[in-house]
């Protein structure tokens, strides 16, 4: 074919439209998320919590955290008749492999899963001097690994104890809430492997997620609300013991 | 250097103003200089336009383009933190192939725990089923995590003191661990703890 000036002109537009593609690289991992649509938050429910530690193993599998570290754990509460200021807390090994039998004493007992309360007024990423760590657009806590310092700020700074330093990178980690699964339109790995529903990640920004209902039909508290973290991990029937 | 002398204005009233004076040459009559010595002053100005220069430039080789891009941290973060691979295919995709143990679960309680729940992580058994085989599971270990008698799980749910009901035998010696109630009545003693409602 001859480049006449007529084909060269049509073919022109055309390559510059081509170009913006080729320009654009390789696609995003999720083409279809738009962050600006979802504001993640996680639902606790207390009293259907049996303790198994399935959501343990699985976010060590899914984001293969260390031995003795923990993304997410459960503590098992005992409150004694008497002494209810002072409960007892237990989490052998993050409740990775579920309780032993307890000794059965006056008083209530109960666990309690614990994990990333993915703040919207995040004390650990206010300090962070570098910037490695902040609130996405769609409400989830992430860490940049590729930019932390390993300052440990932040592992003071989290009221939750929810951050460790990883032995192997020396940069802080801690619970994505399974951001790479989320935004592929999964659920997170814990929630996906609990038996009971215990766990259930909810989207606030989505006027279909259930989270809604279930939030005017019961009464649900955070954790240690008196330190304004806008924590977005929401307790049903959590007893007042809990730190 | 020259003195830089701006020009009079032919205004009988004004005094004409030079900013800069060398030194060496006395101000000429009407002229009153602002600095002395100009030279290190200059100098000082290059030096500093420099140093502008050269932060600007090593700014913005070493900051990330993307930082900034939604907040104070860099925006790419957010794509990578995306892109990692899952470990956990969901149960969706074991239930595409595995409609046989679908319908078992179906008949019984266990219809609601997912399948890696037990099963373990298994998105590279789900990408490649003929190579990865998920492993054999010990029911004795893992059926006693949930089911274990502990007084801090909810009343309702089943629970058994596993060293009572199973003297050591592996749970699925009697139960089978998708659809775990045990429907014939001959072993009614052993009448499995999931009766009991969750």
């Amino acid at each position: 074919m001859d480049i006449t000036r007529r084909r060269l002109l049509i073919l022109l537009p055309a390559a510059a439209v081509a170009w913006k593609f080729v320009e654009a690289g390789t696609p995003e991992a999720a083409p279809n998320y738009k962050l600006t649509e979802h504001w993640w938050a996680m639902l606790v429910d207390i009293p259907k919590c049996i303790g198994c530690g399935s959501c343990v193993r699985a976010c060590s599998e899914e984001n293969d955290v260390p031995d003795g570290y923990f993304r997410t754990w459960i503590e098992r509460y005992h409150v004694s008749d008497w002494k209810i200021e002072r409960p007892e807390v237990e989490s052998p090994d993050g409740g990775k492999q579920g309780f032993p039998p307890n000794e059965i004493s006056a008083g209530k007992d109960f666990f309690v899963p614990k994990l990333c309360n993915h703040c919207a007024d995040s004390p650990c990423t206010q300090v962070c001097p570098v910037g490695a760590t902040f609130v996405t657009p769609d409400g989830v806590v992430l860490v940049d690994k590729s930019y932390c310092l390993g300052c440990r700020y932040c592992v003071q700074a989290c009221p939750y104890g929810c951050r460790f330093i990883n032995p192997k990178t020396n940069t802080a980690e801690k619970c994505s809430l399974c951001y790479h699964r989320i935004t592929k339109g999964l659920t997170t790995a814990c929630c996906e492997v609990c038996p009971t529903g215990a766990r259930q990640l909810a989207d606030l920004k989505n006027p279909k997620d259930p989270i809604h209902e279930f939030l005017k039909t019961h009464t649900v508290q955070v954790l240690k609300p008196h330190m304004a973290t806008g924590a977005k991990v929401f307790y049903n029937g959590m007893d007042g013991s809990v730190r | 250097m020259t003195a830089i002398i701006v020009a009079p204005r032919p205004s009988p009233v004004s005094k004409s103003i030079a900013f800069f004076g060398n030194g060496v040459r006395s101000p000429a009559p009407g002229q009153t200089i602002l600095f002395k010595d100009t030279e290190h002053l200059i100098r000082l100005a290059a030096v500093m336009v420099i140093a502008v220069v050269a932060f600007v430039l090593l700014r913005t080789a070493v900051v990330p383009h993307s930082f900034g891009q939604y907040g104070h941290y860099r925006g790419d973060a957010i794509a990578e933190a995306a892109a990692r691979p899952i470990a956990h295919a969901g149960h969706e995709v074991c239930e595409a192939c595995h409609t046989d143990v679908v319908d078992q679960k179906k008949l019984g309680k266990h219809v609601v725990v997912s399948c890696e729940a037990c099963h373990g992580a298994q998105a590279k058994h789900a990408d490649d089923p003929a190579s990865i085989k998920p492993p054999k599971l010990n029911t004795a270990v893992l059926c006693a995590r949930c089911h274990e008698a502990n007084s801090a799980k909810p009343k309702g749910f089943p629970q058994v003191v596993t060293a009572d009901h199973a003297g050591g035998l592996a749970c699925d010696t009697c139960h089978q661990p998708h659809r775990p109630k045990i429907e014939e009545t001959g072993s009614a003693k052993d009448k499995p703890a999931t009766e009991a409602k969750k």
